[in-house]
C-alpha cells in the first residue's frame, strides 16, 4: 500500500495547471479528490511521475443555477453537492446519487468532476449525468470547450478529455415542471460499487405521457450505458407499469456486465432490469405522475 | 441479575463501570505496535508469491540492494544457515518461515527486505526478482484426498497423501443402531466458509536485539505473550536465545479474535533480522497481507444427519466433516484437540447418541484453522446442530421453537453428561428461549408471516438456541505444546490500600483493565478505580496462556478472585491483631472486617493494608500480596437463544435483518455494559459470515476476496439495532459463578440468520441455503421457484 515515488505539483491557477499538464504530457495525472487515483497508485496498479493537484485552485467548487442550467464546479466535493439546497429541493436524482457514492468519509474528499473524469463505468455519476443530458466543460491550452455527456465516455477509464485538459464544470439543463428523477443502486454493502444501478430522469405532460426520458445504467459495460431503445419505448407514451416494464427489459438488453464477486452476468443484467423499473417508477412518482 | 453488593464508589461486580482504558483510546493515546519508535529502527517489508504452488528457481536481489537505504534482502537460504527456515505450528505440524524450494499458497512470504525507511522497503520489494516454475494446484479439499492428487507436503519424507489427521468422538456403533431404529432421518450438507478475523489492527512487531546484553525485546501483536516467549526460547535456543533474555511485550492490541494467537513468519524474520543486524526492526502488515496470508478460520465441509422419533424427540446425531487447513495445520487449538471442541455439536439437546468425525487435509491455501472469536470450532458445531435442527422441524412440519423446547436438556438434569463426553456445568435453555420469544413477539410474527405469504411477500423468523463451551481449560485435558492451560494473577496491596493486579492474559479490547479491577473490588472492597491492572509484559506479568476462547474470565478472572481471597485471609489475621480479637470472631462485608456483635469495632481494608506495612503482627511476614495460578475444574457452558426476523426483496434477493433479539446467559455478570458491548460486537461479527464475508479461491488458487473491496465487513448500515437481554444461571464451579461471554454472539448469530432466511422460503420447499447468503443466491432460489419479481 505504498506508491512508487512521484513529483507533486500544486498550481494556484487553471492556466498554471494546464501549463504543467502540457509540459509533462502522459506522465502527469490530474489529482482532484484523489479517492480513485490514490488507491490505484498505492496498490501500484497505476503509476504517475507527476501529480498535478487542482485542489488549491480557487473557484472550482460551486453548485448554482445560471442561464437555465445547474452548474457544478469540477472540483465540487460530493459532500457539498449532497448539502446543496438546489440539489436537495430540485434534483432528487443527484441527491440519490451522491448519497450512495462510497461513504461519507470518501464523499468529504471525492469530487463530482473526478467521478466523471476517471472514466470508470462503475462510478455513479456517469449514468445520472447521461439521464440528465449534462454537458461537460473542459479547459485546455486552446481555451474552453463543451462536450456533450454522450460523447464524453470513450472507453474503459478513457474520456474525451485530452491529457492537457481539465474538467472545470458540469452543466445540467434545469428540467421543466412535471419532471422527476431517481437513481437506484444495488450494492453488497455501503461503500461498494454497484452490482447494478439505474438512473432515470423523466418529464410528463398534463395527460401523464412521457415528453422527455433519460435512462442509463451503471457498471453495465466498459462505458456508462444510455438505454436509448428503452427511452424510445416510453417517449410520447403513457407512464404505466406495462410500458415501464417493457422499457426496463429493453434497458437490460443493452447491459453487458462482466461476472465478478458482485454477481454473474445473468444476475447483473436482471438487476439492471429490476432497478430500471424501480428508478422509472420513482421518477414518475416524483414528476407527479402518480 | 441480583443487585450489586458493593457501592457505586467501590464498583464491584454488577456495576456498569465506564471502561478505564477508554480515555486513552478515545483520545488517540493508545500505544500500539505501530506507534513504537526506537532509535535507529529499521523497516521490513515482504516479497510475496503471486502463485499458489510453484517451485522457486531463483531469487535475484541485486537490483533491490542497489536502492539507497536497502540494507539486506533475507531469503530462505539466509535463514537455512541458522536452521530457522522452518518453524513448528501449535498443532505439531511445521510451516515455512521463508521457502528454500517452493511456495505453497498465493501471498506466501518469499523474501524480506530490510531498509532504513518504510517507503524504501516497499521499493525494495518491488525490485526483488523471483523466477517461479508453477506446479499443479490443489484447491478443492475433496480432490486433495483423491488418489491421483499431487502430494503437497513433499518436505515430509514419508507423506504419501494430503491427509493431516482423522479425529472422531462418540460411539459409532450405538449411533448407527439408533439411526436404524429411528422414525425419521434428515441429512444436510453444509459448508462453513473460510473467513478472516480482519481485526482493525493488522499484525506486526518491533524486534529489538541488544548485542551488548544479549537481550531480545519484541513488541508484538500477540494474544499470548508468555507462550510466545517459551516457544521462541525452545525453537531459537540453538542460536543463543535463552528464555530469561527474551522479553515479549504485547502493548495495546487493536482486536485479536484468535488471529493474533499464531506466530507468523513475519515475526520470526524480523527477530532474525534484528539479531543479525543488531538494530531494531519493525514489521507491520498492510491490510491485504493480513487478509491474504494470515491464518484463516472455519473452512469446514460438514455432512450432518439427525435421527428422531415421529413426535420430534431427537435420538441420534452423526456428523462427517472435511476440514481444509491450507498447506499446514496451523490451527491454534489445545494440543490434544485437532478438531478443537467440535464435539460440542450435540448442542443444547438431550441427545443420547452421537458420533462425529473430522478429517484434516492439506490444500494450496494459507495455513490456519484458528478459532475466530470462538472457542475452537464451536461456531462450526453450533451452525451444524442449529441448522440440522431446523431441517428436522421442516421435515416434521413442527414449529422450530416447539421442536427445540421438546428436546432441550431439562434444567434439572444439570450437570449434564453429553453423548460426546462433556459435562455441561449448568443451564436453563427453556428460560432463555421463552424470554427471546416473548421479547420478539413470536406468535404475532408467525401470524404476520402467514398474512404476508398470502400476499406473496417473504419474511422469515427463526431461532438459534446455542450452547458454548469456553474457558480452556482443566490441566488434565488442556495444554498447548505441553503448557497447561491455567491462568494467573499476582495481586499486591499498597500501604495506602490501593492495588496492583497483574494477569497472564492479554486484553485486545475486552476491557480487562476494568473488569479485573471490578473482580478485585468485589472481593476486597477496594474501589475498582484504585486497582491498577497490568498484562502483556512477560518481564512483569505472571505466566499465563493468554486471551482467546473466552477464557480470561473463567481462568484469569478466577485467579484474580482467588488471589484476592488469599489477601483477604491474611487481612483477617491482621484485623484480628489490630482489633485484639480472634480471627474467628470477625465478619467480612465488602471493604471491612468487624467484630461479631460489635459492628462499631471494625477495620477497613485500607487500615489493614497500612498495618501490613507499619504494624504487622510479630511472626507474620510483612506486606499484603498473593498469587494464584488457577486450574479450572471444568469448562464453562454459556448459552443463549437468538431470534432473527428477516425480510426478503423479491426483486433483488436482498435479505434485510429487520429485528434480532439476543438473550444470553453467561452466569454472573461482572460489568453489564461491557457484556452488552461484547454481545453487540459479536452479533455484528456473526451477521458477517451469515450474509457477507467469505474468502474464496479460483481454480489456480488465486484469492478472490483479498481486500476490503470484496471481503465485506458489515458496517452500522448493514447491522440491525440489536435487542439484548439476559438470563442468569451461574456456573457452579467458577469462584464467582461467571462464564465466558466474548464469543457467544459470534457463535450463536449465524444460524439464527440462516434459519430465518430458510424459514422465509420454507413454504417454497427450500431446506437449506449456504452462508454467506448473498442476494444472488436468494434470487436464484426465487427464480427457480418462479417468485422473482
Amino acid at each position: 500500500m505504498i506508491p512508487s515515488a512521484f513529483d507533486y505539483h500544486a498550481p494556484a491557477s487553471i492556466p498554471e495547471a494546464i501549463a504543467l499538464l502540457s509540459r509533462f504530457g502522459e506522465s502527469a495525472k490530474v489529482i482532484s479528490g484523489g479517492q480513485s487515483l490514490l488507491p490505484l497508485l498505492k496498490l501500484r496498479l497505476g503509476t504517475a511521475e507527476h501529480l498535478v493537484d487542482i485542489g488549491r485552485i480557487a473557484g472550482l467548487e460551486y453548485v448554482r443555477e445560471e442561464g437555465g442550467s445547474l452548474r457544478i464546479g469540477g472540483r465540487t466535493r460530493e459532500s457539498v453537492l449532497e448539502r446543496s439546497e438546489i440539489v436537495q429541493t430540485r434534483f432528487p436524482i443527484l441527491l440519490d446519487t451522491a448519497r450512495v457514492i462510497a461513504d461519507p468519509l470518501v464523499r468529504n474528499r471525492a469530487t463530482v468532476g473526478g467521478n466523471l473524469a476517471h472514466g470508470d463505468p462503475a462510478n455513479d455519476h456517469p449514468a445520472t449525468m447521461l439521464a440528465l443530458r449534462a454537458t461537460v466543460v473542459a479547459q485546455g491550452p486552446n481555451g474552453e470547450r463543451t462536450i456533450p455527456i454522450d460523447r464524453f465516455f470513450t472507453g474503459l477509464f478513457a474520456t474525451a478529455l485530452a491529457a492537457d485538459e481539465i474538467l472545470t464544470e458540469i452543466r445540467i439543463p434545469v428540467p421543466p415542471n412535471r419532471s422527476g428523477g431517481a437513481y437506484m443502486k444495488l450494492e453488497r454493502k455501503v461503500g461498494d460499487y454497484a452490482t447494478a444501478a439505474a438512473a432515470a430522469q423523466v418529464t410528463l405532460d398534463g395527460a401523464g405521457n412521457f415528453t422527455e426520458v433519460g435512462l442509463a445504467l451503471t457498471n453495465a459495460g466498459p462505458v456508462p450505458v444510455r438505454a436509448s431503445a428503452a427511452e424510445d419505448v416510453l417517449l410520447g407514451k403513457r407512464a404505466d407499469d406495462a410500458r415501464i416494464a417493457e422499457a426496463a427489459r429493453r434497458a437490460a438488453e443493452v447491459a453487458s456486465p462482466t461476472a465478478d464477486r458482485r454477481g454473474s452476468v445473468e444476475y447483473k443484467r436482471e438487476m439492471a432490469r429490476v432497478l430500471a423499473v424501480r428508478a422509472l417508477k420513482k421518477a414518475v412518482e416524483r414528476a407527479g405522475g402518480r | 441479575m441480583s443487585e450489586p453488593r458493593t457501592s457505586p464508589e467501590v464498583c464491584g461486580m454488577g456495576h456498569s463501570m465506564k471502561r478505564k482504558e477508554d480515555p486513552r483510546f478515545i483520545r488517540g493515546k493508545g500505544n500500539y505496535v505501530d506507534d513504537i519508535q526506537l532509535p535507529g529502527m529499521l523497516h521490513m517489508d515482504i516479497v510475496r508469491s503471486p502463485f499458489a504452488h510453484a517451485k522457486i528457481k531463483s531469487i535475484d536481489a541485486s537490483k533491490a540492494l542497489k536502492i539507497p537505504g536497502v540494507l539486506a534482502v533475507i531469503t530462505g537460504e539466509t535463514l537455512a544457515k541458522y536452521n530457522l527456515h522452518w518453524m513448528p505450528t501449535l498443532m505439531s505440524d511445521t510451516q515455512m518461515v521463508l521457502p528454500t524450494e517452493k511456495v505453497m499458497y498465493q501471498a506466501q512470504e518469499v523474501a524480506a527486505v530490510i531498509a532504513t525507511d518504510r517507503y524504501v522497503a516497499a521499493d525494495g520489494v518491488e525490485a526483488v526478482e523471483v523466477d517461479y516454475e508453477p506446479l499443479p494446484v490443489v484447491v478443492d479439499p475433496f480432490k486433495a484426498l483423491a488418489p491421483d492428487a499431487p502430494v503437497l507436503r513433499t518436505d515430509k519424507k514419508d507423506k504419501k497423501d494430503n491427509r493431516i489427521f482423522h479425529w472422531q468422538a462418540g460411539d459409532r456403533a450405538a449411533t448407527d443402531k439408533a439411526f436404524a431404529e429411528s422414525d425419521v432421518v434428515v441429512k444436510q450438507d453444509m459448508y462453513i466458509p473460510r473467513i478472516h478475523v480482519a481485526s482493525i489492527e493488522t499484525c506486526g512487531c518491533v524486534a529489538d536485539f541488544d548485542r551488548v546484553s544479549g537481550k531480545l525485546t519484541v513488541y508484538m501483536t500477540t494474544q499470548a505473550p508468555h507462550a510466545v516467549r517459551t516457544v521462541f526460547a525452545l525453537v531459537a535456543g540453538h542460536v543463543g536465545l535463552s528464555e530469561e533474555k527474551i522479553r515479549i511485550i504485547s502493548p495495546d492490541i487493536g482486536g485479536g479474535f484468535g488471529g493474533k494467537v499464531p506466530v507468523y513468519p513475519g515475526y520470526v524474520i524480523a527477530v532474525a533480522a534484528s539479531v543479525v543486524i543488531g538494530k531494531p526492526v519493525k514489521w507491520v502488515e498492510d491490510r491485504m497481507e493480513n487478509l491474504q496470508a494470515d491464518s484463516f478460520a472455519r473452512d469446514y465441509h460438514i455432512h450432518a444427519e439427525l435421527a428422531a422419533k415421529k413426535d420430534g424427540t431427537m435420538t441420534a446425531l452423526r456428523i462427517k466433516t472435511l476440514a481444509d487447513h491450507g498447506y499446514a495445520d496451523a490451527a491454534a487449538n489445545p494440543s490434544k484437540f485437532p478438531a478443537g471442541l467440535f464435539s460440542i455439536c450435540t448442542g443444547s439437546y438431550a441427545l443420547k447418541h452421537a458420533f462425529a468425525e473430522v478429517d484434516g487435509v492439506y490444500t494450496n491455501k494459507p495455513p490456519g484453522g484458528i478459532a475466530y472469536r470462538c472457542s475452537f470450532r464451536v461456531t462450526e458445531a453450533v451452525h451444524c446442530i442449529e441448522r440440522i435442527t431446523d431441517v428436522l422441524a421442516q421435515e416434521l412440519k413442527m414449529d422450530p421453537a416447539e421442536l427445540r423446547l421438546k428436546n432441550f436438556i431439562p434444567p434439572e438434569k444439570f450437570p449434564w453428561k453429553s453423548a460426546l463426553g462433556w459435562e455441561y456445568d449448568s443451564g436453563n435453555y427453556p428460560a432463555a428461549l421463552h424470554k427471546a420469544m416473548e421479547i420478539v413477539g413470536y406468535e404475532a410474527l408467525r401470524k404476520e408471516q402467514a398474512e404476508k405469504r398470502a400476499r406473496g411477500e417473504l419474511m422469515g423468523i427463526c431461532i438459534s438456541s446455542f450452547t458454548e463451551i469456553v474457558g480452556a481449560g482443566p490441566s488434565k485435558q488442556f495444554d498447548i505444546l505441553g503448557l497447561k492451560m491455567f491462568d494467573s494473577c499476582e495481586l499486591r496491596i499498597h500501604p495506602t490500600g490501593k492495588a496492583l493486579a497483574r494477569f497472564g492474559t492479554k486484553s485486545q479490547g475486552q476491557g480487562h483493565e476494568t473488569t479485573y479491577a471490578q473482580i478485585i473490588a468485589e472481593e476486597l472492597g477496594i474501589p475498582a478505580a484504585q486497582v491498577q491492572v497490568e498484562e502483556g509484559d512477560t518481564d512483569t506479568a505472571p505466566y499465563g496462556l493468554g486471551t482467546y476462547a473466552s477464557r480470561s474470565t473463567p481462568t484469569a478472572g478466577a485467579a484474580g478472585s482467588l488471589a484476592a481471597r488469599k489477601v483477604r485471609e491474611k487481612a483477617k489475621q491482621i484485623a484480628a491483631h489490630l482489633l485484639e480479637c480472634s480471627p474467628d470472631d470477625l465478619v467480612w462485608e465488602p471493604g471491612k472486617f468487624s467484630v461479631k456483635g460489635a459492628p462499631s469495632r471494625s477495620k477497613t481494608i485500607q487500615e489493614i493494608a497500612l498495618a501490613a506495612y507499619t504494624n504487622h503482627p510479630q511472626g507474620m511476614e510483612a506486606g499484603l500480596e498473593a498469587v494464584s495460578y488457577y486450574d479450572p475444574p471444568n469448562l464453562t457452558f454459556p448459552f443463549g437463544s437468538y431470534i432473527a426476523v428477516v425480510d426478503i426483496d423479491r426483486g433483488t434477493g436482498q435479505v434485510k435483518v429487520r429485528r434480532f433479539v439476543a438473550v444470553d446467559d453467561c452466569g454472573n455478570i461482572i460489568n453489564p455494559m461491557i457484556v452488552d458491548g461484547q454481545i453487540h460486537g459479536g452479533l455484528a461479527m456473526g451477521l458477517a459470515p451469515a450474509l457477507l464475508e467469505e474468502i474464496s479461491y479460483d481454480d489456480e488458487g488465486n484469492i478472490t476476496g483479498g481486500s476490503f473491496m470484496d471481503y465485506l465487513l458489515p458496517t452500522a448500515v448493514e447491522t440491525p439495532s440489536w435487542e439484548t437481554a439476559k438470563t442468569v444461571t451461574p456456573s457452579p464451579h467458577h469462584p464467582f459463578g461467571a462464564k465466558g461471554v466474548g464469543e457467544s454472539a459470534t457463535v450463536g448469530a449465524p444460524p439464527a440468520i440462516a434459519n430465518a432466511v430458510v424459514d422465509a422460503l420454507a413454504h417454497l420447499g427450500v431446506r437449506h441455503v449456504e452462508i454467506p447468503i448473498t442476494p444472488e443466491k436468494v434470487w436464484r432460489l426465487l427464480k427457480e421457484k418462479g417468485l422473482a419479481e
